[in-house]
């Protein structure tokens, strides 16, 4: 990825703030994410991960500040056309429709796409997680957390997105199903997708990722490759647990 | 057979209850707000098909059809200028605006139409009854339509809701609707939409009622737009089976009440049947949890 810094980036966000009210939860924040690439983002409890995503994916808007998406301002367009741009946002928390089918939460996953186009989409996210396959026909809200967490991964890939942004995959997991998360996000990046990554689990973030961000508080405090910042002390400290 | 002629009666108001009630129901479901003016909405459905038909003399099928255009234009101008601007506000604040609207809805037919009643004509559903049993039990067209007009709203409805891909997008806004925003689809648009098909079954609602009861004014819609929200809340209110169970059961106990125990008593029956409900069962008779497994 080194010469990926010379194209221009696939998401650029600029210097954006985000309140709640009275709150400013998002403090200027800027952060740039290539064609191809691994970006994590990290940091403790409440920093604003999920705030940024939401922001970039238009569920939030910032005061102040841009979110260009393949050079495009899209500040102010409503997150329901942000999938036909190919952009998909896989939310904190399992949301999928409890009261809907596996079947139906997929193919509402391609609610912006042609018809003819599904069945195709459906075989492929079955044959990615044979899991689901296997519960076709339940109501989602029956499934376990994990494979509520599988459908909403496969749900939000059901666009065919360029850019996945995933806010926390991996929580609430056990350890074998955390490493297969991971293992379905690096084949992901294969196939050629661009993933942001917001993650607890930053050991693993930064095995899988390229380049990192490392948020505390509504700022970006540290940023670089993901292999350099898994071996920097602060962050050892703060995020790794050594 | 006095028994069987109030059963059919009870269904045949039920029914307007039910087709009344869905609209709150699928209102409340998606947009997550109680619309006051939904029963006012009756009303002017009413003094249009009124109009066409009297007035301009269009045929009774035009007639229905220019009062169920006119409401859902109607109910879609009321979600787009007076709720939309609030979607973000408090639920009391939508609310009072709700309630504002429906006197806003009352007073402006007042101006137009006058206080006096008026007659609806009985031409509009020129149904001929039917009598069973020998002329022991007899059946108005206006009763009998009226039964049907609901199975069949109800029929489609459902499959609507269950099979199209706007209706799913509409079940997907009722549960999540960032989640459904994510998926594409478009809030705004969907909660449109609510309001188009509850506004024209309000319409048809209009209709049945004033042929059924038929003399009308303004303050028409209130009445029945209170026992059809209370028949939503009854069956469960988001539950489109439950408007149908509930209406259904309201109308059947408020007739036989009125027959059988007290013509005065039956409204406070029929609330106090509600409030027991309510006690046992908070979620309504269909209520969330059993809503999911459908
Ligand atoms: N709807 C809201 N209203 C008010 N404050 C909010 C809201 N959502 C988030 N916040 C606040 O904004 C800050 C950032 O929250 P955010 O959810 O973005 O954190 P996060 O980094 O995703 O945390 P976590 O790792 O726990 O998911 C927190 O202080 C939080 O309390
Ligand atoms: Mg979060």
């Amino acid at each position: 990825m080194s010469e990926a810094n010379q194209k221009s980036p696939l998401l650029k966000v600029n210097d954006i703030h985000v309140y709640y009210g009275a709150i400013h939860a998002i403090k200027g924040i800027s952060l740039e994410v290539y064609d191809n690439e691994i970006v994590t983002l990290i940091g403790a409890n409440g920093a604003g991960k999920s705030t940024t995503l939401n922001t970039i994916v238009g569920l939030l808007r910032p005061r102040q500040g841009t979110v260009e998406l393949n050079g495009m301002n899209i500040n102010g367009i409503s997150a329901s056309k942000m999938v036909s741009r190919g952009l998909s946002l896989c939310p904190e928390g399992r949301r999928i429709f409890q009261q809907m089918t596996v079947r139906e939460n997929l193919e509402m996953g391609a609610y912006s796409r042609p018809a003819a186009e599904i069945a195709e989409s459906l075989e492929e996210m079955f044959q990615r997680f044979p899991r689901l396959k296997e519960r076709e026909k339940q109501i989602g809200g029956t499934l376990s957390g994990g494979e509520q967490q599988m459908l909403t991964m496969a749900r939000a890939l059901m666009s065919r997105p360029r850019l996945l942004m995933l806010d926390e995959p991996s929580m609430g997991l056990a350890p074998i199903l955390v490493e297969q998360i991971f293992e379905i996000i690096k084949e992901l990046h294969e196939s050629g997708v661009t993933i942001l990554l917001v993650e607890q689990n930053a050991q693993m973030a930064l095995q899988v990722a390229d380049r990192a961000y490392v948020m505390e508080t509504g700022l970006i405090t540290m940023q670089g490759r993901a292999s350099e910042l898994l071996h920097n002390d602060a962050v050892q400290k703060a995020y790794l647990g050594s | 057979m006095f028994f069987l002629s109030n059963l059919v009666n009870g269904l045949s108001l039920g029914s307007i209850y039910a087709i009344i009630a869905l609209g709150y129901t699928m209102v409340y479901g998606i947009a997550k707000m109680l619309n006051f003016a939904h029963g006012d909405v009756i009303m002017v459905g009413a003094y249009v098909s009124f109009c066409a038909f009297q007035y301009w003399g269009l045929p009774p099928v035009v007639s229905i059809l220019a009062a169920m255009v006119f409401c859902t234009v109607l109910g879609v101008v009321i979600e787009g200028t007076a709720y939309r601007p609030l979607r973000q506000a408090t639920s009391l604040a939508v609310l009072i605006t709700a309630i504002g609207m429906s006197y806003l809805l009352q007073n402006l037919a007042l101006l137009i139409f006058k206080s006096d009643p008026k007659n609806y004509p009985a031409q509009i559903i020129g149904m001929p009854g039917i009598s069973l049993f020998g002329g022991q039990l007899k059946i108005s067209g206006v009763t009998l339509v009226t039964i049907l007009a609901n199975v069949v709203i109800m029929v489609l409805l459902t499959l609507f809701i269950n099979r199209t891909k706007l209706g799913k997008a509409m079940r997907c806004v009722s549960e999540d609707r960032g989640a459904a925003e994510l998926m594409g689809i478009s809030v705004n648009r969907t909660i449109s939409l609510t309001f188009a098909i509850g506004s024209a079954l309000a319409a048809i609602a209009g209709v049945l009622l004033c042929s059924a009861y038929p003399i009308f004014d303004p303050y028409t819609g209130s009445m029945p737009g209170i026992k059809a929200f209370t028949a939503a809340v009854f069956g469960g209110i988001g539950s489109i089976p439950g408007a149908m169970v509930g209406g259904l059961l309201l109308g059947i106990i408020e007739i036989l009440s009125r027959a059988y125990i007290s013509t005065q008593l039956a409204d406070a029956i029929v609330f106090a049947v509600l409030i027991v409900v309510l006690l046992v069962k908070p979620t309504g008779l269909l209520g969330k949890q059993i809503r999911e497994k459908v």
